[in-house]
This record gives C-alpha cells, structure tokens and sequence, in this order.
C-alpha cells in the first residue's frame, strides 16, 4: 500500500510540470499587457520599463518560466503584480476559505443527493423517485448565479434571516462564518447533489440487479440490510470517484458564487488574475490547485481499496 | 426584582448591541483596490480608501476648488518658481512619528524617485523639495506649473510616515502608515479594508465611527442587496437602472453627483495602417460620425437618462466648458453630406472596440444602430479590458471606447489624451497648435487667461475631433437610512468628516 502511495506521489511530480508548463503557456498567448494594466491609467513610461525590467518581461520566455520554477522550488510563489503582495501570502489567506465552501458545499451535497438517490433507486417508479428526478432536474437546471441573487433577495433583504454576502473566518467568528457560508454552499451544493443524486440512483440500479443481491434476498434478509450492506456499499464505489472528483473542481473555486457572495476565494482570485494579467498570481493558484486535485484522487483510490477488498490484490 | 434585572440586562445588551454597530461604518466599494502605497496607487477606488487612511497637502472643497489640508497656506515666488507651503502644526503619524517639512520633503522625493512610483509624472516639474522650516516646505521647480497644487491635491500629495515607507521598502502599501482620521488595520485580499480610528488625529471629533470597513463587492446587485439587508451603511457607484426603485425605498437614501471625467470614442488618427482608412485621415468623416449620434436618445436607452450629455472633456455648465461650442443636435442629413463630401463609399465599414461589460456592449449597438442612418456600418468587437488596452497603443483599431474618471486640474484633463506626447494618445494625434496651446496653458496662473487657451484648443478639436466625446457619468451613492452628514463630491471621493449615524 505505502509503495503504491510512493508510486502515486512520484508520478505526481511531472503531471504538476506538465501543468505549469501548460498554464505559463498558455497565459502568455493571451493578448494584452500586464505592466499596462498595472500601469494604470497615468502609464509613466519610466515606470513602465522599470516594471518590465523588474518583472523580467523582456526575457525570452523559456527564461522567465525557469525563474519562476527556481523561485517555487525555494518556497517562492513570486509578488502578485496586482496588489504587490506576495502569492503565497494571497493563497495563504484564500485556501481557508476555498476549503471550507468546498466541504459545507460537499457536505450538503452529499446529505441530500446520496439519500435521495438511494430512495429513487429502491422506490423506483413511485412518486418519490419520480419528485427526487423532478427536484435534480432542477437543481441541475437552475443557473447558479440566478439562485444566489434570488436567495440573497429572500432570504436576506425580505427575511433578514442571513448576512447577503462576506466573509467571516471561523476562527474569528464560528456562527457568523457558518451564517455567511451557509446559502454559498447550498447554492453551490444543490447543482452537485443533483449531479451525485442521478449517479447514485443508476449505480444503486445497476447494483440491485446483480446476482449477489438476490442472493442475498433468498437468504431471507431483511429488505434494509440488503440495500445498506450488500447494495449501498457496491454503488458507492463510482460515487467515490465522482465526488472525489466534484471536490477537487471545488477547490479551485467556484467563480460565480464567489463573485456572487463576494467570498474572497480561489475563484474569485484567479478571475480577477486572469483578467489583470497577474501571471504570477494565476500560476500560483494554478499549482496549488492541480496539487490539491492529484492528492484528493490519490484519496479516493486510497478510499476504494478500503471500500472493495478485491482492489486489494490488483495493488 | 429578578425581572427587572433581566429587562434591564437584557435592554442594555440590545443597547450595547447597537452602539457596537453605530461604531462600524462599512462601505461597498465598486472594485477592490490595488496597492495602498500612496506612491504605487493608480486606481480610482483606492482614493476612496486614502481619504479616510492619508491625508494630503492639499484638498478640494464641494466646488472642487483647492483648500488647503496638511498645508496651511501657500506662496508662489515672482517667476512661479518656487513653492513655498507652510505645514500644519501638531500632526502625528500613525506609528507616532511627528508630521512636518522634513518627512513631507521625503515623502515627495520617494515619489519622484522610487522606481515603481507612480507618481513621478505628476511631479516631474519638481526639481528638489526641502524643508526651509520646521513647518515650511519648499518646491523648487524645472518651470512654471500652475498643475501643481492640483497634483499634491491627488495621489502624489498624500502624506505618509517616511520611517516607516523606508522601513517597509516596497511592501508599504501592504500595510500603510499615514496620518489621516483612521489608521490602517487589516486588509483581506478581495473582501475588505479594516481601519481603526487614529486617537491622535488633528481633527478627530469630526470622525464619528470607530471603524471603517471597504468591503469590495464588483456586482451591482449584490451591492445593493447588502445595503438593503443593512449589512452594508453605505455603497458607492450604484448602477443608473437602480435609480427609480432606491428613490422609491423609505428605508433607503440616494445621493447624486456629476463626474469630473468623460465617456467617448477614441479614432485612430495616426497609430498604424488602421489609421489610413478614411475615418482615420479625413476629419470630415468623423463630424459626420459625431452628427449621426443622438447623445440624449444614447443616455436614455443605456443609462435611463441619469448621465449628463456632452461633447467636451468638461460637462456642459461647469467651468471649464466651452459656451461657444454647445451639444450637438444629431443632424443625419449633414452626416451624410460630410460624407459625399469626403467622396466616401457608403455603407462605411469600421470597427468600433468596446469592453465587454453588457452596459458596454449596449452602448456600441446604440451608436452602431444610429451611425447605420448616416452610411456607416459599424462592426463591434467587445474586448476585455486588458486586451483592449494594448490593442489601444499598438495602433490595433479604428475607433475604440474610452472613459477618463477626471482630474480637478483641467490639464490632466486633456494634455495626456491630445497632447503630442500624452500617455494615452493611443490615436496618435499631433497638432502642433494643440501642443503649443496646452504648454501655455499649463503655465499661465490665471484661471481666465487659461480658460481661453483651452478654449482655443476646442476650436481645432472639434473641427478634427480625434475624440468624440458622448457623455459624463454621475456618481450615485446609497445610504441606508439614519447616516446624516453625507456630501456627495464630483471627483467621486468619498468624505467622512461629519458623517455620522
């Protein structure tokens, strides 16, 4: 097991090479100018070249990609152009924040589309399959940034039952940091439990058909049993898959309900870099994402092997 | 006994609860700011910011007129060569270090020499800045520049703790040291400004929260939505479509104001093969193109009609407005001729760049649609904004959309954006007439004599009209309910002294 983790955490290494490379890339055919942006509208030419001399812009490309990989080999993720703070400094204060919207929004995710799909699989054809169906459709229909601003409408402005938008740390202040998350991460939630609903309800179909469930129904077990032990724990094997994967979108944040709640997260960062050109600030973010990403995979397979012993032999 | 303990617990709680809240005023700013190094700043928002953290030598007041601020008064010598300001007594910084000529002249000669400076344009006619007093500074200049005062009235006039700028280097807008009202706390990337209230400032009772917070939130609605909720006191650039249903909201009030800057069209007249076209070298083609457009028709389908029309860098009725050059009405019929005139082949296809925001975008449809009726066939491209900017200097349009948010010194007004030289001359248009005309201006002390120099720059620009200018945007601030002492200013700052509630 720990070699294969070895193994995993090894190919890892030029998969985020690969990434980087891609993403510095790709950054740089974008058009437009990073020192004019930063220029602002005053544009001093002395200023102007200082920056591109300071920012290493008229190097060949080839150079100024190496320069940045030294410089995160030591630690250094580079200043972000924008705000002249350094990146690491950027993702130290947004990471928190990434990570908890990405698991209030699994959280609750997970709680109504696991169930909800398991009922419409076991009651298929009943009025509760047919109201869950109807409830992921629209979860899956509804656009995000509509729900938001309808609910910050409601329950905000009319209600006054939550703040409209913000962000409070949870270390700072637990309750206000759980009322400012909570309609980010059901906004959020709802379009991925509708997704996790309609793979669960067909694995959990798929599942219930297969010979050991009927087995284990002509054994005389109870109907509950049958479903939480034998079926369930067999459906969940994709859904692992998918979530781990849902997760690791998550991560690299979610623009436009970050824009919406004005959560100050990777999504909302790494917008408001693209568009300034903040190079260093995308490609930071960038890494530590893919890094994020690879790891939670890296997990669901750990989670597999866990769930399904016969993947213990092919290990 | 025990009930009217707990009322009275409970009550004073509910008391406490509310003062706590009446200390903190929170802000919802339009975009979050970029450095708050004073020397580093080029965004309009972060002089939102500013106003409360660092104070400057200068101000303006409700007219926009210059005050004095950190300066107590001021004296230009004979040849308008020397600058001779005379400083306020008894200010402190925020690290505690007291404020006078010596750290004023630092301050200025670290925004005219630090490399990534912005500040060093504006004050390139500075030669050297010394302390001549205790409390009396004086600027030595390269050559008269009656801009000046303007200049330390904006950015390169705030004053900031030298010791702690050196100490800093150039992280020192990361955490600023200044000496205004507030004193800098703590900044989240992206969701908000926290300042505290300087103990020690000169004018302290004047500033009535204990807090202030800037809360950058981009989306107009969401903008609002907080101010309506009261998790927000006041919001900033509140969208024009809003207008009718804040009016019409009790709990809800609307402040107004015209801005200093101008919206229009920028027309490549020189920058590359794009220029040649006849757009570009026939300024008969481009009256025509400002004659096809019904400014008003534009306003009131984009903006509701809350904008102010136009046709100069300055709004019609305030002073540096051109009287002898008013609005034109649209006129299709002459379009047309000015084009038969100039021997154009109609329909006229042209590009026109504009953002991508949809207010954008509706705008170019507006002008494209009314530019139809003349023999023009405008094609719209709508570019983000960084692409736009360097499509701009490399020549890579025909006509693109500009804004300028406005100085209150005519020059930046216009010097930058006809002058030879300028900055942000992206059109590439020379006249050495216009040259020559600004240089005078720039130099001439008194406000009328200027007036007409600019006048008579307005007389070859709209003859060849290497901008069309269209509109001026207003500023429109909402309060929640219950804030008194709220003044609405053009260059769109926000002032916090006497506010309150």
């Amino acid at each position: 097991m720990l070699r294969y983790i070895a193994n995993r955490v090894l190919i890892a290494i030029p998969t985020l090479l690969l990434v980087s490379i891609f993403v510095f890339m790709l950054q740089k055919l974008l058009p437009g100018d990073p020192i004019l942006v930063l220029a602002g509208e005053s544009r001093d030419p002395e200023t102007i070249a200082f920056l591109r001399e300071q920012y290493r812009l008229n190097d060949p490309l080839i150079m100024q990609y190496l320069y940045w990989l030294m410089d995160v080999l030591r630690g250094d993720l580079g200043i972000s152009l924008r705000t002249g703070l350094p990146v690491t400094e950027l993702i130290a204060q947004k990471l928190p924040v990434t990570l908890q919207l990405a698991v209030m929004s699994m959280i609750f995710a997970t709680l109504i589309g696991i169930p909800a799909g398991v009922m419409s699989a076991v009651r298929k054809g009943t009025f509760w399959d047919y109201l869950a169906n109807f409830v992921a459709l629209s979860g899956l229909s509804i656009p995000n940034f509509w729900l938001g601003i309808m609910m910050i409408l409601l329950i905000s402005v009319n209600l006054g039952w939550l703040p409209a938008s913000g962000y409070e740390s949870p270390w700072v202040d637990p309750v206000r940091s759980f009322q400012t998350m909570l309609m980010p991460s059901i906004v959020l939630g709802t379009a991925l439990a509708a997704t996790l609903m309609r793979h669960t309800r067909s694995s959990m179909l798929g599942v219930l058909q297969a010979d050991y469930v009927r087995t284990a129904r002509a054994k005389g077990l109870r109907e509950k049993v049958v479903i939480r032990r034998h079926a369930f724990r067999n459906a969940l094997l994709p859904i692992v898959t998918l979530s781990a994967i849902m997760f690791g979108e998550l991560l690299a944040g979610a623009v436009l309900t970050e824009q919406i709640f004005t959560i100050p997260g990777f999504g909302k960062m790494i917008v408001d870099a693209v568009f300034n050109r903040d190079y260093a600030v995308v490609q930071g973010v960038v890494l530590v994402t893919a890094t994020g990403f690879i790891l939670i995979n890296l997990l669901a397979d750990v989670a597999y092997v866990l769930l399904n012993p016969r993947m213990r032999a092919t290990i | 006994m025990r009930i009217t303990t707990l009322m009275t617990t409970l009550l004073s709680t509910v008391a406490l609860g509310s003062m706590a809240a009446a200390a903190d005023l929170r802000i919802g700013l339009n975009e979050d700011p970029d450095s708050l190094d004073p020397a580093q700043s080029r965004t309009f928002v972060s002089s939102l910011v500013y106003e409360s953290l660092c104070d400057r030598l200068f101000n303006t007041n409700i007219d926009m007129e210059i005050i004095p601020e950190l300066a107590t008064d001021w004296s230009w010598s004979e040849d308008g060569l020397t600058l001779t300001i005379n400083l306020r007594e008894g200010v402190t910084h925020h690290d505690g270090t007291a404020f006078n000529a010596e750290t004023a002249a630092r301050v200025l000669d670290r925004n005219m020499n630090m490399p990534t400076s912005n500040r060093r344009a504006e004050l390139s006619s500075i030669d050297t800045a010394e302390a001549t007093g205790e409390h009396e500074l004086t600027l030595t200049l390269n050559g008269p520049d009656v801009t000046l005062l303007a200049q330390l009235a904006h950015h390169a006039g705030r004053m900031y703790s030298p010791d702690a700028a050196e100490a800093a280097g150039d992280r020192f807008g990361a955490a600023p040291v200044c000496t205004g009202p507030y004193s800098f706390a703590q900044r989240v990337e992206g969701d908000r400004i926290v300042l505290e209230k300087f103990a020690d400032y000169w004018e302290a009772d004047e500033y009535h929260y204990d807090r202030v917070i800037y809360q950058p939130i981009p989306d107009t609605t969401v903008r609002l939505a907080n101010v309506r909720s009261g998790d927000l006191d006041m919001i900033e650039r509140t969208a024009p479509s809003d207008v009718p249903s804040i009016r019409d909201d009790a709990r809800l009030q609307l402040f107004e104001v015209a801005n200093i800057g101008y919206q229009g069209i920028t027309i490549n007249i020189g920058n590359g093969p794009r220029s040649e076209g006849p757009l570009g070298s026939d300024a008969r083609v481009r009256q025509a193109l400002s004659l096809s457009i019904d400014r008003e028709a534009l306003n009131q389908v984009v903006f509701e009609g809350q904008y102010v029309v136009g046709n100069q860098w300055a709004a019609p009725g305030t002073t540096w407005y051109d009287e002898s050059d008013p609005v034109p009405a649209r006129d299709v019929e002459r379009a047309r001729e000015l084009l038969a005139e100039a021997g154009v082949e109609t329909p006229l296809r042209i590009e026109m760049q504009t953002g991508n925001a949809p207010v954008a975008m509706q705008q170019g449809q507006v002008i494209q649609a009314m530019a139809a009726d003349a023999g023009f066939e405008i094609t719209l491209r709508a570019t983000e904004f960084a692409t736009l900017l360097s499509e701009n200097v490399q020549g890579n349009f025909d006509m693109s959309q500009q804004g300028w948010s406005g100085r209150i010194d005519p020059d930046a007004n216009i010097s930058a954006f006809v002058g030879s030289d300028g900055a942000n001359n992206d059109q590439h248009y020379r006249n050495e007439e216009v040259d020559a005309l600004l240089a005078q201006a720039r130099a001439e002390p008194d406000p009328e004599a200027r007036k007409a120099l600019y006048d008579q720059t307005r007389a070859i620009l709209k003859e060849e009209l290497p901008l069309i200018y269209l509109y001026h945007i207003k500023y429109f601030y909402t309060l929640r309910d219950g804030i008194d002492g709220f003044e609405p200013y053009a260059d769109g700052i926000i002032r916090l002294r006497g506010v309150s509630g």
